[in-house]
């Protein structure tokens, strides 16, 4: 499993060319992978944007990322992602087998009012698993604004060094997060299950958070209390 | 760096009188205008104000308030900060600023933006989901309209138009347009794209972090033929005598202000700690005069910007220290950012 975060050898495929899908491109390159990104328009039109704010990375279709990427972060709006309408618009195929992150938000001022995503009893994490069968859905970066994220890349060990909270159900795919989590610069916390991330989400104690491991934790801890 | 422009940028927030209570949103407007007429006489180059429809806010019409303004200035600009054009008539934010730069002898100017709020899109009869295309089509047709030449349109978000010459024409043939951008790469594209000049609104995080917006901004600019203009920033800030009375005044303030909008968004309360963060590092102008200067100074070198508005009211920040931080970004923050830029 380990080889998945070798730089050498896993390739992160990144839907959504916006404010985070750029910024993690550009962390993951810093970090040495090979980055494939995509939005829903033809590659031309993010050439330009990536040549710029994320270097090296390849522009391609959401369809050809998701097929060659070993590790593919979602980080296009959650309506989007998950449309009302039912209609498919992420790769389900592709991303079959593959493990993803899901670093999306339901956001009502982009997603318009989803009473379908927005449910006390069910995470946005557990909706998106669902509409891909097969995949090995991860909760990360979803709970860091991207100009925190953009900043907080620190080599391990660094006293300030921010974390990245993950929650998924399954526990190997969860450690490769954890690992990616590293060497993109932020310790990485495990919070278990995939429902545990509900902590993570909009109005809840993590949403924001631009924190250190440790404070995570203790978040976390008297969340549950 | 020679010709470095300086501004002011409020969205009318909603003051504590002199009592302490708050302000009518009437009272808010007119506060507005006295603090603009302040800022011509210090000699402060630009004046904004942005449009928002949510009760902090007292400005949901930028422009009336600028003809407000205009009849009681004599040389400062005039600037929406920003105009939501997606939920607006093309046409109309076209006759309404001509007619602010006739009131104003030239001295109006548009900031077009998504917005960062979307009351507007209920309120005007306007579907989320048409985000996107409601921008690019306005902004399509704002352009041409520029021209001040009859302009034939069709599109899926409003009545074509047939050869329709819209009035007043401006005297200089020219209004003044920026676009205002927030963090999204499309945009910055977009407006180098139609040859805009570029507002960046940096309200969080280190301003060093949108330096690639920037070179992004000419980049596209290069590849599509346009001129590439320089580039502006708006941040918040608040100035008084001291470091500590201008955080000790703002803090509450603001506080009251970000955690209301928090809340709507799903964040925890702001804590005194993210706010110092945020004064020392990020995009938060507060303190002494020169405090503010040395960390404008430091941005706008940082970016090469061209132009730099302070958006100076956030929250329920006392009529009486508003008006005190328009004095001392006059007379004292704009002439030592020039000092240090020199
Ligand atoms: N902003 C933050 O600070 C932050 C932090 C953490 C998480 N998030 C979450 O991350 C996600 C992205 O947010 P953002 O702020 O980056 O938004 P953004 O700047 O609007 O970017 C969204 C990107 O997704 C693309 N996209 C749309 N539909 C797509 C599709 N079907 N397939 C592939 N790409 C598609 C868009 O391009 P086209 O429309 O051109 O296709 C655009 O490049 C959201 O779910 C948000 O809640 C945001």
């Amino acid at each position: 499993m380990h080889s998945l975060t070798d730089p050498k050898k896993a390739t992160i495929g990144i839907l959504g060319a916006g404010k985070v899908g750029t910024v993690l491109a550009r962390l993951a390159i810093a970090a040495g992978y090979p980055v494939l990104i995509a939005s829903s328009r033809p590659p031309a039109a993010i050439e330009l944007t990536i040549d710029v704010l994320a270097h090296g990375a390849g522009a391609t279709t959401a369809s050809d990322a998701a097929g060659r990427a070993d590790i593919v972060i979602l980080a296009l709006p959650l309506g989007k992602a998950v449309p009302l309408d039912g209609v498919e618009t992420l790769p389900v195929d592709q991303l079959r087998g593959k493990i993803v992150i899901d670093a999306m938000n339901y956001w009502w001022e982009v997603d318009g009012v989803r009473p379908d995503l927005t449910g006390d009893d069910v995470t946005t994490s557990e909706l998106v698993a669902a509409a891909l069968p097969g995949s090995r859905l991860v909760k990360a970066f979803n709970h860091m604004g991207y100009h925190d994220l953009d900043e907080g890349a620190r080599p391990t060990g660094d006293p300030d060094r921010k974390a990245i909270a993950l929650s998924g159900d399954d526990v190997a795919a969860n450690d490769v997060v954890a690992d990616l989590i590293d060497s993109l610069g932020f310790d990485a916390v495990d919070l278990g299950l995939l429902v545990e991330g509900a902590v993570l989400q909009p109005g809840r104690e993590l949403f924001g958070a631009n924190l250190g491991a440790a404070e995570i934790r203790d978040v976390v801890e008297q969340a549950a209390a | 760096m020679a010709d470095i422009e300086f501004g002011l940028d409020t969205f009318g927030d909603i003051p504590q009188t002199d009592t302490g209570e708050l302000a009518s949103h009437a009272q808010a407007i007119r506060h507005v205008v006295a603090e603009a007429v302040l800022a011509d006489q210090l000699g402060i180059e630009v004046f904004a104000v942005g449009e928002h429809h949510r009760p902090e806010y007292a400005i949901s019409s930028p422009e009336t308030v600028l003809a407000g303004i205009a009849t009681q200035t004599e040389r400062i600009r005039l600037s929406s900060g920003v105009t939501v054009l997606s939920s607006d008539d093309p046409v109309r934010v076209f006759q309404r600023f001509a007619t602010v730069d006739a009131l104003s002898n030239g001295r109006a100017e548009v900031i077009l933006g998504r917005g960062s709020f979307t009351e507007s899109f209920p309120l005007f009869g306007y579907d989320m989901n048409d985000y996107d295309t409601l921008f690019e089509e306005k902004i399509e047709l704002f352009s041409r309209l520029l021209t001040e030449r009859p302009v034939s349109w069709s599109g899926t978000t409003r009545a074509a138009l047939h050869d329709a010459d819209v009035f007043p024409k401006t005297e200089s043939g020219h209004l003044s347009t920026w676009v205002g951008v927030g963090g999204s790469p499309q945009s910055v594209v977009r407006t180098a794209q139609y040859g805009f000049p570029l507002m960046l609104a940096i309200i969080g995080g280190s301003p060093e972090r949108f330096a690639p917006y920037a070179d992004l901004y000419r980049r596209a600019a290069e590849q599509f033929g346009t001129t590439a203009h320089p580039i502006g920033m708006h941040s918040p800030g608040f100035i008084a005598r001291t470091d500590d009375e201008a955080k000790e005044i703002f803090f509450p303030h603001y506080k009251v202000m970000r955690d209301r909008i928090g809340a709507l968004r799903g964040w925890p309360p702001v804590t005194r700690a993210e706010f110092e963060n945020e004064v020392a590092h990020g995009s938060m102008y507060v303190g002494s005069p020169e405090t503010v200067a040395r960390r404008m100074a430091s941005a706008i070198a940082t970016l090469g910007a061209g132009r730099f508005d302070l958006i100076y009211s956030a929250g329920t920040t006392p009529m009486s220290d508003r008006m005190r931080a328009v004095e001392l970004y006059g007379t004292e923050v704009v002439p030592l950012v020039r000092d240090i830029l020199a």
